[in-house]
């Protein structure tokens, strides 16, 4: 089939960017929307155009590096699948569709559809994390954890921190992605001692990477290809109020 | 060139605590005076970054993706050994050490194998303290399943992100050193070459994949924990990014280069489905706990799998290993899959494919049960083939996953370079010709929480060296070498992308050096990729500039060294005249078609040393002795 693409060109961050069309002629069913993203190329490459750059790695959907806006959705129309999963038999013959980088403050354009993820890492340095060094741990049976928390806290642990849901947000909040962090440490015994800084340090920085509030939208978990679930938000709201009730964290002031 | 493997001797059960306590140390206080500089975030790099800085010293770690948390480690699916015996199944550290050094055909060495299994019981603690959110049973304890080459249950696993998870825990702890400027962090930066000085290793020149600046990190020691060199078959389960660049420009530099021909096929992959095809996705090995293999009795029998009747159906793996069944090492299951395809009996449109089938287990434990345990890798399959594997079988296929070989370490994980660290995928030393399922990501972790930061100060301890800067003549001149390599690859402006080129090795690599190789296929191969190389560095088109992001000139970079690397490859496979493991010559099988191995003349591991471009290597070899498991051939009968 036919697909008709509109791409965002973008040379580098300190430069304007525009739409451009392109037409790739032979696109097969079974491949997958990175593999036509690699046929264009092999094609501008041979008529000594710039190739598109857009970032990924794995393609098999889980190491969260790619992804880009597919007339105006993250990662594309279907729910729960990364950009490099998302397989061409779900488009058809005339096709056009518009693909754009991530939107975000906090996310800027690098070239083309490749943006700046690492505010993500700096919300993960902030709190993300529980606090074992290495040689410290006791037996692993040591301390049992109900099967329904182990669950829950794999079903929140299962980010893959592609950054879609904040390029979904019109108020580019990080919250799905730091709220499932913060559940999926949260709902295990390990993570308690650190509970209440993690919570207040995630959410301090942020406010200082420019990402957005939660203004209970719900765009965020229509397009995670992860399918985390919004509840996650409202936990890491209770967990926020808890840090400030008990006072512990004593790390905010407003 | 001596190679001495430093490996204690006595008791097998005592070594490495004996050999810990002989190391050097360093005090706390002057662990703050030391730098070191991770290349790599996986569980290997990732892993020794975080325990490095926590111990004190200052660590620059280094990727070339956008973050430390996006590392191939996280593709791993299945899950990660320890001999924990928590389910009374009579499993013990001396059986993991037995299992893998079975399963790696008797080309590992014993103290690096027992030391990882009695490791493995730490690992799993460690992960859980740091909340690894691991699958557990209704009382609250750790669950565990079966994995191929073992009759136990021994392998942990976070539904099919067992990977994820694990790389998620090092991730987090990494990040923690970040946040406290324990650990400076360089993504989306890309080594390029090593700094050898007074020969020791001191340091690594990077491109700054953004900008495209050139830049040198100085540092006592270099670690390198950059993974395998599966891509040089250009298909391969290995993520688009993973190259051998790193290793393989340490290489250059001196450290040897061991058993590059021992490669691993896994046996359950989707199969191909055209020419632009970019990678191959892999169904976890757990799958094979449930799923059947079988292909159609007759040859060439077309009708769909659920038209053939049970009595028409060969069921080739239980048939022939009836005490292992379909979890069978991946090296047999792989071959087997490949015989039942070269008889005409593959399905699918392309007949390079067997079934895995869960009918069985579906009626048996009902699909909620299926769907629960697998449930993510099934909607993947059929994301990928728009088939679903709850109505008709999967079909699967061998691909390249893994590579045992890599540069050669001692027993502390140091290479031939004094100076430079090697761990993980990286290095060659625990799996031996053929690697269990389950097991890289505790070698992986093995290496970087608790082997590397224990035996790296006593280099530190023991070595003093003279102070330098980036202003050296040394480090000038790699600098200038690694422009001048840069400027060429721009300058060639051929008339193919680097792509082309990438997949016009990686089919020769996969005819003649894939999953059977014969000694005049390797020639054929040795005599194409020297000329094939050529016609690379004269005809490949790569566009744009070095000072900026530039994709192309990137993988220009990666294949180039791949063009390299996979000569010697052949080489090796080649030069050892026989079977094991994953390297399977037909000239060297028993009358039953299982690999015969030659323990008189090649129990060794075969380290090979840089002499040129286009020169013959030079041999070195480190013989391998039993004292515990003694060597007789495999049988999973």
């Amino acid at each position: 089939m036919r697909i008709i693409l509109h791409i965002w060109r973008q040379r580098n961050a300190a430069e304007k960017g525009r739409m451009v069309r392109y037409e790739v002629p032979t696109v097969s069913e079974h491949m997958s929307f990175l593999e036509m993203l690699d046929v264009l190329n092999e094609d501008l490459i041979v008529k000594g155009e710039d190739p598109v750059a857009f970032d990924h790695d794995c393609r098999e959907g889980i190491c969260g590096m790619c992804g880009c806006m597919v007339n105006g959705v993250s990662h594309g129309p279907l729910p729960g699948t990364t950009l490099c999963q998302l397989h061409m038999r779900h488009f058809k013959d005339g096709d056009e569709l518009y693909l754009e980088p991530w939107r975000a403050r906090a996310f800027p354009v690098v070239k083309d559809l490749v943006v700046d993820r690492t505010a993500f890492d700096r919300l993960i340095a902030a709190g993300g994390f529980i606090s074992a060094a290495t040689g410290s741990a006791p037996d692993g049976n040591a301390i049992p954890v109900p099967k329904e928390n182990a669950e829950r806290s794999m079903d929140a642990a299962a980010c893959i921190g592609c950054g879609a849901c904040v390029a979904m947000c019109p108020n580019a909040s990080a919250s799905l992605f730091m709220a499932a962090k913060i559940a999926h440490l949260g709902l295990l015994p390990q993570g308690h001692p650190e509970r209440e800084q993690r919570v207040v340090a995630m959410v301090a920085q942020a406010r200082q990477e420019l990402f957005g509030s939660c203004t209970n939208i719900g765009e965020c978990e229509a397009v995670c290809p992860k399918e985390i679930k919004l509840s996650v938000i409202a936990l890491m709201n209770r967990e926020f109020l808890r840090a400030k009730w008990t006072g512990r964290a004593g790390l905010v002031d407003d | 060139m001596e190679l001495d493997s430093k490996c204690p001797t006595g008791p097998i059960e005592t070594r490495w605590d004996r050999h810990r306590f002989n190391l050097k140390l360093v005090n706390p206080a002057n662990k703050r005076k030391h730098t070191i500089i991770v290349v790599g975030t996986g569980l290997a790099g990732g892993s020794a970054a975080a325990s490095l800085a926590e111990l004190g010293y200052n660590v620059k770690c280094f990727c070339f993706q956008d973050s430390a948390r996006r590392a191939h480690s996280i593709a791993a699916q299945g899950g990660i050994n320890a001999a924990k015996n928590y389910h009374n199944d009579g499993d013990s550290v001396y059986r993991l050490f037995y299992d893998t050094v079975k399963g790696g055909d008797f080309r590992s060495r014993e103290s690096n194998v027992y030391r990882l299994a009695q490791i493995s019981l730490n690992i799993i603690d460690q992960c859980v303290a740091q909340g690894v959110p691991f699958a557990r049973e209704y009382s609250g304890y750790l669950d565990n399943r079966s994995f191929g080459g073992a009759q136990v249950s021994r392998t942990f696993y976070a539904r099919g992100q067992t990977g994820q998870q694990l790389l998620l825990g090092a991730y987090q702890a990494l990040e923690r050193q970040i946040g406290t400027g324990q650990v400076q962090m360089f993504p989306r930066t890309e080594m390029l070459d090593l700094i050898v000085i007074d020969g020791r290793a001191r340091g690594i020149v990077t491109r700054n994949l953004i900008t495209g600046s050139v830049e040198s990190h100085l540092a006592e020691t270099v670690v390198l924990g950059t993974g395998g060199y599966g891509n040089v078959y250009y298909l391969s389960t290995n993520a688009k990014g993973c190259n051998a660049t790193a290793i393989w420009r340490a290489h250059k530099r001196g450290a040897l280069f061991a058993n590059p021909c021992f490669t691993q096929i896994h046996p359950t992959c989707i199969p191909v489905s055209g020419e632009y095809q970019s990678k191959l996705t892999l169904m976890s090995e757990s799958l094979r706990n449930d799923g059947r293999v079988w292909v159609p009795l007759k040859k060439g029998d077309h009708r769909p799998a659920s038209q053939i009747p049970e009595n028409e159906r060969d069921y080739f793996l239980e048939r022939k290993y009836p005490s292992f069944g379909n979890l069978v090492p991946r090296d047999v299951a792989s071959r087997n899959a490949k015989s039942a395809c070269d008889e005409g009996r593959g399905v699918g449109e392309s007949g390079l494919a067997v079934y895995l089938d869960f009918r069985d287990a579906i009626q048996r434990l009902g699909k909620p049960v299926i769907k629960e345990r697998y449930g993510n890798l099934f909607d993947m399959y059929e994301r990928i083939t728009g088939e679903d594997p709850y109505q008709a079988p999967m079909r699967i296929f061998p691909a390249i996953h893994y590579t045992m070989g890599g540069l050669w370490v001692d027993y502390n994980l140091m290479s031939t370079i004094p100076g430079l660290y090697v761990i993980g995928e990286a290095n060659f030393s625990d799996h031996g010709a053929n690697r269990l399922g389950a097991s890289a990501l505790m070698q992986g972790l093995a290496d970087g929480y608790f082997v590397l930061p224990n035996t790296i100060n006593d280099y530190i301890a023991a070595t003093k060296l003279e102070k330098i800067d980036t202003a050296h003549p040394a480090v000038k001149e790699v600098e200038s070498q690694v422009a001048c390599v840069t400027r060429r690859l721009l300058e060639i402006k051929g008339t193919r992308s680097v792509d082309s080129y990438h997949r016009e090795l990686g089919k020769l690599m996969w005819e003649y050096c894939g999953m059977s190789r014969t000694a005049e296929g390797l020639q054929h191969a040795l005599s194409k990729i020297p000329e094939m190389r050529d016609r690379f560095w004269h005809d490949v088109k790569v566009l744009g500039a070095g000072e900026e992001l530039n994709q192309s000139l990137e993988k220009a970079g990666r294949v180039a060294d791949f063009f390299e690397l996979s000569e010697l490859i052949c080489l090796d496979a080649l030069d050892r005249n026989e079977s094991c493991g994953g390297h399977f010559r037909e000239e060297y099988q028993t009358a039953e078609g299982e690999a015969a191995r030659d323990d008189d003349r090649y129990s060794y591991a075969a380290a090979w040393e840089f002499r040129g471009v286009g020169n013959p290597p030079a041999l070195h070899k480190e013989p391998l002795s039993f004292e515990y498991v003694h060597p007789t051939q495999r049988s999973y009968k």
